[in-house]
């Protein structure tokens, strides 16, 4: 752990020797937006049907779940923790609503329950990790399996697709005028929540500072146990509102809704730029990522390949961006071993 | 860590020297208590052939994924793609005896093996050299295999009758009335026990677990190690791809889908530290023993089997915290034993 925390320290020094635009310019998020582009483009050139604007709504609604839970995600894995239960916590979220509905609540308690289920997953996730001090790896595998267990557990195998007509036209309802679906709004707003929350706010700093150093950031005055737990809660939170909409946008409630999302949304934040070991990352090349991936696997659909070689270019772009970025830091290592001396070494020469 | 395990090792004093092995007894009560109630409850679980056959057999192939994904994370790494690997490697199974009509099994399970181990050179290749966490590697090959394996075998699957009856019968077999991959797995087992506690290479595991930088400093050759742990991992996987096909005698493309995650339950109920260097493979095995037979014995204690996974997730955190409160307790004596010398 020190040896990583070391080698983030000095890129981060290393980080300011460089020229202004090369430090906005050459990062790894506008790899990403980069290939975002790119990849846009070449579909809209060459795959029949994507060029139209529905595709834009399919897009979005498909993607919206990840979108969302990726922003919480994205700030605890700065940190330097994880949450794996978010996919349950989203199946979990979907029955709750489902199981109410179907007993004769209103939708909207329903749906509020499913929330207040999310804010109390996430702060059991928050409590472990933070009060007890266990690995936020182990706690989420645990609460994993336990929050998916209730979700089947509460329903079985039936499902509950009896909810009102209002509230499921409009997860699917587009803005008036365009393909963009209502999701987005609720999206962009959280969005700017957790962009000011992350960069503009000494929270935000905090968080960086903890998956930096704990013990730096605890010693600065960072209030490491509380800001943990908040972003659990968080995630929690979104998780199940990812949930809600999952149920609405599909009219169905079922125990195994969403299964596996988690890694979804952990290849795609670790794909935008976030590192696992913390202190690294911002949202904008997250949000960027989990476009790219959505963008890839709806054009490959409309170019009718099969959902399996998704998975392939998933891991393949997961795996290739993180050892190239691993490679790039070697051949710098070289490049500074055999190369003329930098800065601080010129200035200590007499 | 390192003081955690040595201290463990060092017997200050037999009862908190035992808590290492005391962790491990206290899974296999629990195992104990599971079957006695459903035993209790449907004399059958037990005392009939299939009962006593399935206690056995249906936890072997999760018992072998288990061992292998607790090597990995000895080290402190983990190991995703074991599900991927192990679909991979059943698939294969299947496909060399419709291929090559006639295969020898030995063959065969030779076969499977040396390819889950390729599989996990790759995984071992990237975190060793590319120095990239684990978790985000193997997270990568879980969806990369799994695409390789449903490109390869798109909506086909394996069926029984494709393959040899031997093979299949030796999903059932039994050797004085114990199911023949039970004692492969047991054997596999005490083998793989046997070198994590007496081996150098298996001391180093642990040491590398402990702590990493020390271990490098140390001159431990960990690049080497790291491999080594992978291509055990994804060879176990392998092997339990074999194991797979012939208990089921039907292989899809989604064999094996979700199995990592109930590997690492497996290895953290039994005692494994997430965090590296603490744990042994008979715990991992245990852990994924208790795990199966919760599986089956729900239904008999009149719990819907829907509730399983909620049981087993209770009793990850259930484990995991009393580990943590073990291991503060016994730093608290070790304080107090040094303030007193």
């Amino acid at each position: 752990m020190t040896a990583t925390t070391a080698t983030a320290t000095t890129r981060v020094i290393r980080e300011h020797d460089r020229p202004l635009w090369q430090r906005l310019l050459l990062t790894r998020e506008m790899a990403i937006i980069a290939l975002l582009i790119v990849v846009i483009v070449v579909a809209m050139t060459t795959v029949k049907g994507f060029a139209q604007p529905i595709t834009l709504n399919y897009l979005l609604l498909d993607v919206a779940p990840i979108l969302l839970i990726a922003l919480p995600m994205a700030l605890i894995m700065v940190t330097g923790e994880i949450d794996l239960s978010v996919g349950s916590m989203v199946g979990l979220a979907s029955v709750v609503t489902g199981v109410l509905t179907q007993a004769g609540a209103p939708f909207e308690v329903a749906a509020l329950a499913a929330l207040a289920v999310g804010v109390v997953g996430g702060a059991v996730n928050g409590f472990l990790v933070t009060v007890v001090g266990l690995p936020s790896l182990a706690v989420t595998i645990g609460t994993l399996a336990l929050f998916r267990g209730l979700a089947v557990g509460l329903l079985g195998t039936t499902a509950v697709t009896d909810f009102p007509e209002m509230w499921t036209a409009l997860a699917k309802a587009k803005i008036a005028g365009t393909t963009i679906p209502y999701i987005t709004v609720p999206f962009l707003i959280l969005l700017v929540v957790f962009v000011v929350l992350l960069h503009f706010t000494p929270f935000g700093r905090g968080i960086y500072a903890i998956g930096l150093s704990k013990d730096a950031a605890r010693f600065s005055g960072v209030h490491v146990e509380r800001t943990k737990f908040i972003l659990f809660v968080l995630a929690g939170v979104v998780a199940a509102f990812a949930g809600i909409f999952f149920t609405l946008r599909f009219g169905s409630a079922r125990g195994d809704n969403a299964t596996g999302l988690e890694l979804q949304v952990i290849a795609a934040v670790v794909l935008g730029g976030v590192s696992v070991f913390g202190g690294r990352g911002q949202l904008h090349g997250v949000v960027a990522a989990v476009l790219l991936i959505g963008v890839l696997s709806s054009a490959l659909r409309l170019a009718n390949v099969t959902s399996d070689v998704i998975n392939i270019i998933t891991g393949g772009l997961l795996v290739a961006s993180v050892v190239a970025a691993s490679l790039l830091a070697w051949a710098q290592r070289l490049r500074a071993k055999a190369g003329p001396p930098l800065r601080s070494a010129a200035a200590s020469t007499p | 860590m390192t003081t955690t395990t040595s201290i463990r090792r060092s017997g200050l004093g037999k009862a908190i020297g035992g808590v290492g092995r005391a962790r491990e007894f206290g899974i296999l009560i629990a195992l104990a208590l599971v079957v006695i109630a459903a035993t209790a409850k449907n004399p059958n679980f037990l005392f009939s052939a299939d009962g006593w056959r399935d206690l056995l057999l249906t936890p072997s192939i999760l018992v072998l994924v288990a061992v292998g994904q607790a090597i990995v994370i000895i080290t402190r790494n983990v190991d995703l793609s074991v599900g991927s690997v192990m679909g991979l490697t059943a698939y294969l199974t299947g496909r060399l005896f419709i291929d090559i009509p006639g295969i020898p099994i030995i063959v065969v399970v030779i076969a499977a093996v040396v390819f889950g181990a390729l599989l996990g050179l790759v995984n071992g290749a990237l975190v060793a050299f590319a120095k990239v966490p684990a978790m985000v590697i193997t997270l990568g090959t879980l969806y990369a295999y799994r695409g390789i394996n449903v490109l390869w075998a798109g909506s086909d699957r394996v069926n029984a009758s494709d393959m040899p009856k031997d093979f299949l019968a030796l999903g059932t077999a039994q050797l004085i009335g114990i199911p023949v991959l039970a004692i492969v797995a047991l054997i596999v087992l005490a083998i793989a026990a046997w070198y994590m506690r007496n081996t150098r290479a298996g001391r180093e595991y642990y040491a590398i677990g402990s702590d990493p930088a020390a271990a490098e400093l140390y001159g431990l050759k960990v690049t080497r190690r790291l491999l080594t742990a992978f291509v055990l991992s994804g060879a176990l996987a392998g092997l339990a791809g074999v194991f797979y096909a012939a208990r089921y005698g039907s292989v899809s493309s989604q064999a094996g889908a979700g199995w990592e995650l109930d590997a690492v339950g497996a290895a953290v109920i039994g005692g494994i530290a997430i965090t590296g260097g603490v744990g042994s493979v008979w715990g991992a095995a245990i852990g994924a023993m208790l795990l199966m037979t919760i599986n089956r014995a729900l239904p008999i204690l009149g719990i819907q089997d829907f509730w399983q996974r909620a049981v087993v997730g209770a009793l990850i955190i259930g484990a995991i915290v009393l580990d943590r409160l073990l291991a503060v307790r016994q730093k608290r004596r070790l304080i107090e034993a040094r303030d007193e010398s």
